[in-house]
């Protein structure tokens, strides 16, 4: 993975600056030169080079010692080599203390610059592949993080940015897929509370009682099976953030129990006679309209209000297509690494085929999208056929149109048809579908004289 | 019809050339020519007491013929780029033309007993590794394929005379501008 590294090479003597970098781009590197330490900080500045070769002694104003401490000014992490043709141990001992990674003297040996820049290049490998992990693992988005362009996404983050370090109650609504839990971390990393834990709830995987011990904790012996006392996940997100995944789906008692814990900050654990009081930050999601749910009498309006202090609205994708290209990029990079494959770039074509999917699924389903070209495609580039799944899913997902003046029957036959379809032909799966017996879908078959 | 050049300067005996010119053929299965090369003392550097690479690949490209896909030149003289202490050859990466210095390949070079035998399988490997860079290979990291790098005669000996799977599908794409 040579190629996703540059490197600069600054010298005021043409031959040099050439001769270096032809000798690493031979090396698979994407190499650049400057004459002079301006140009190389004005190059600095459009590109993040991982590699700066800087000779010491350049005329005009800026030698070898001020281009690397400017350039580290712009990009503290990349790597300085000092190459200087007059060795003496006070230089050395300066480029070092100014943060040169390495000194070396010209000419030096090919073995040694070879394994230097393999050695340097090796380490900023792991240190990438260690961010990328830590963050996998952690999962410690910033706002910075979540990729966007659209305006309305902008005004959101600048909006998630504002109320990070605020412990009032956030609520995000948004489609399945769009990114309401990567927004919610985004939240709780960005602000006050960053070191403190961020415990994830998904309140509609959980039955009842299940999800509310799960909240509250419960105590020794509170139910069957609880032989010992158990934290609940409030008590672990102490100091930092809860995030109720799915909130509009708890039960009438849970939304009591939430409610009062949002007024006080104090609950009892299941079984329990004494309150424990926490500071945590409530930041709910739900992909259900939690208005309409409270018009319908199906969720508490006063639960509503404490939840909805700042509301933020997520547009699912296809309202915010400008973002497609750069997401899908993004996508292919991380997983490209993730799953050790060299795909690096998406074709014209097959960008067009995304732009153009509807993508009921959002962000999430962009990302499985890209992961399924990755793993079946042939080449460095994703193309139009890496992706005809999507045209095959859009086929498929086609609205059946209903002619005016239809029979109740010939509607049946028609439902029927197109449910076979889309199951190929398979009638255990189309009767499970109609809701019917396999029985009497065979009957239907029979007297609509449905071809199968 | 365009034609793989091989060519010699004066100081460079017949057998290394002889062996690189097969090789070629062989490998690049285009019709390979002969060509006579002028010395290289213009590129003389007295301070180092060397010859100039950068110097030589610029009078190569001067005097490439018209009808060459490629040109590679043997020398015998010890040639250096100006950052490094020496190199074993230089070609122009997806360029036309390259050079293989022989003066470093020989086991007198490192006060051993002659070898004809290694000292030609060296140049192969080499003239081999130059025109993989003519084609726009870069190195390679398996360390027995003639595209990986060798900054000393050791590592010329541990790779193979050949270039790996990777290398050889990359160099049968970019080919095409033999034929």
């Amino acid at each position: 993975m040579k190629t996703h590294w540059q490197i600069l090479v600054v010298d005021d003597e043409e031959v040099m600056c050439e001769s270096l970098a032809a000798w690493l781009r031979e090396d698979g590197y994407h190499v650049d030169t400057a004459a002079s330490g301006r140009e190389a900080l004005e190059k600095a500045q459009q590109r993040d080079y991982a590699i700066y070769f800087v000779d010491l002694k350049m005329p005009g104003g800026m030698d070898g010692i001020e281009t690397m401490m400017q350039v580290r000014r712009l990009h503290p992490d990349a790597s300085i080599i000092i190459i200087t043709a007059y060795a003496t141990v006070d230089t050395a001992i300066t480029a070092m203390k100014e943060g040169a990674q390495e000194y070396i003297v010209k000419p030096c040996n090919p073995e040694e610059i070879s394994l230097l820049v393999s050695r340097i290049i090796k380490v900023k490998n792991l240190q990438r592949e260690n961010t990328i992990l830590r963050k996998k693992l952690t999962r410690q988005y910033r706002v910075q993080d979540v990729i966007s362009k659209n305006p309305k996404m902008q005004e959101i983050l600048a909006l998630a940015h504002q109320v990070s370090s605020l412990r009032s109650t956030v609520l995000i609504q948004g489609e399945s897929g769009t990114g309401k839990e990567m927004v919610a971390r985004a939240v709780h990393f960005s602000g006050d509370r960053a070191s403190k834990p961020f415990v994830a709830v998904s309140c509609a995987a959980l039955a009842e009682t299940l999800l509310e011990s799960e909240l509250f904790g419960h105590e020794k012996g509170a139910f069957t099976g609880a032989g010992q006392q158990k934290q609940g996940k409030f008590e672990m997100a102490d100091g930092g953030t809860i995030f109720l995944d799915e909130i509009g789906d708890i039960s009438p008692k849970l939304q009591v129990d939430l409610l009062r814990v949002l007024q006080d900050r104090s609950f009892y654990r299941v079984g329990g006679s004494q309150v424990v009081k926490v500071d945590v930050r409530v930041i709910a999601a739900t992909h259900v309209n939690l208005q309409q749910a409270v018009a319908d009498g199906d969720f508490r309006d006063d639960l509503f209000y404490r939840l909805n202090v700042i509301e933020i609205r997520i547009p699912p994708l296809r309202d915010r297509r400008e973002d497609i290209p750069l997401l899908a990029a993004h996508f292919v990079e991380k997983l490209a690494h993730e799953l050790g494959r060299d795909a690096g770039e998406i074709s014209e074509g097959a960008l067009k085929v995304l732009m153009a999917h509807d993508w009921p699924g959002n962000v999430r389903e962009l990302e499985n999208a890209v992961e399924r070209a990755i793993v079946t495609c042939h080449s460095r580039t994703l193309t139009e056929e890496d992706f005809s799944f999507l045209m095959e899913i859009r086929e498929s997902a086609k609205p059946v149109t209903i002619p005016a003046g239809m029979t109740m029957q010939e509607m049946e036959r028609l439902l029927i048809v197109e449910t076979l379809r889309r199951a190929s032909g398979n009638i255990k799966e189309s009767a499970a579908t109609l809701g019917i017996d396999r029985s009497t879908l065979y009957e239907k078959i029979k007297k609509y004289e449905i071809p199968r | 019809m365009k034609y793989f050049y091989v060519g010699a300067t004066p100081e460079v005996e017949r057998p290394p050339l002889e062996a690189v010119r097969q090789r070629m053929a062989a490998e690049y299965g285009a019709p390979v020519k002969e060509i006579v090369l002028p010395s290289v003392e213009f590129a003389f550097d007295t301070g180092r007491q060397q010859y100039r690479s950068m110097d030589v690949l610029e009078m190569l490209a001067r005097i490439c013929p018209a009808d060459a896909a490629k040109l590679l030149a043997l020398t015998g003289r010890d040639l250096f780029v100006p950052v490094l202490t020496f190199v074993f050859g230089q070609a122009q990466l997806g360029g036309r033309v390259a050079v293989v210095s022989l003066a470093r390949l020989r086991q007198e070079f490192y006060g051993m007993a002659p070898n004809q035998e290694i000292f030609l399988e060296r140049a192969v490997k080499e003239a081999l590794h130059e025109t993989g860079h003519t084609f726009g290979l870069v190195h390679c990291s398996g360390q027995r394929c003639a595209m990986s790098l060798a900054t000393n005669v050791r590592q010329i000996d541990g790779k193979s005379a050949a270039w790996c799977a990777a290398c050889t599908s990359q160099l049968r794409r970019a080919k095409g501008v033999i034929r």
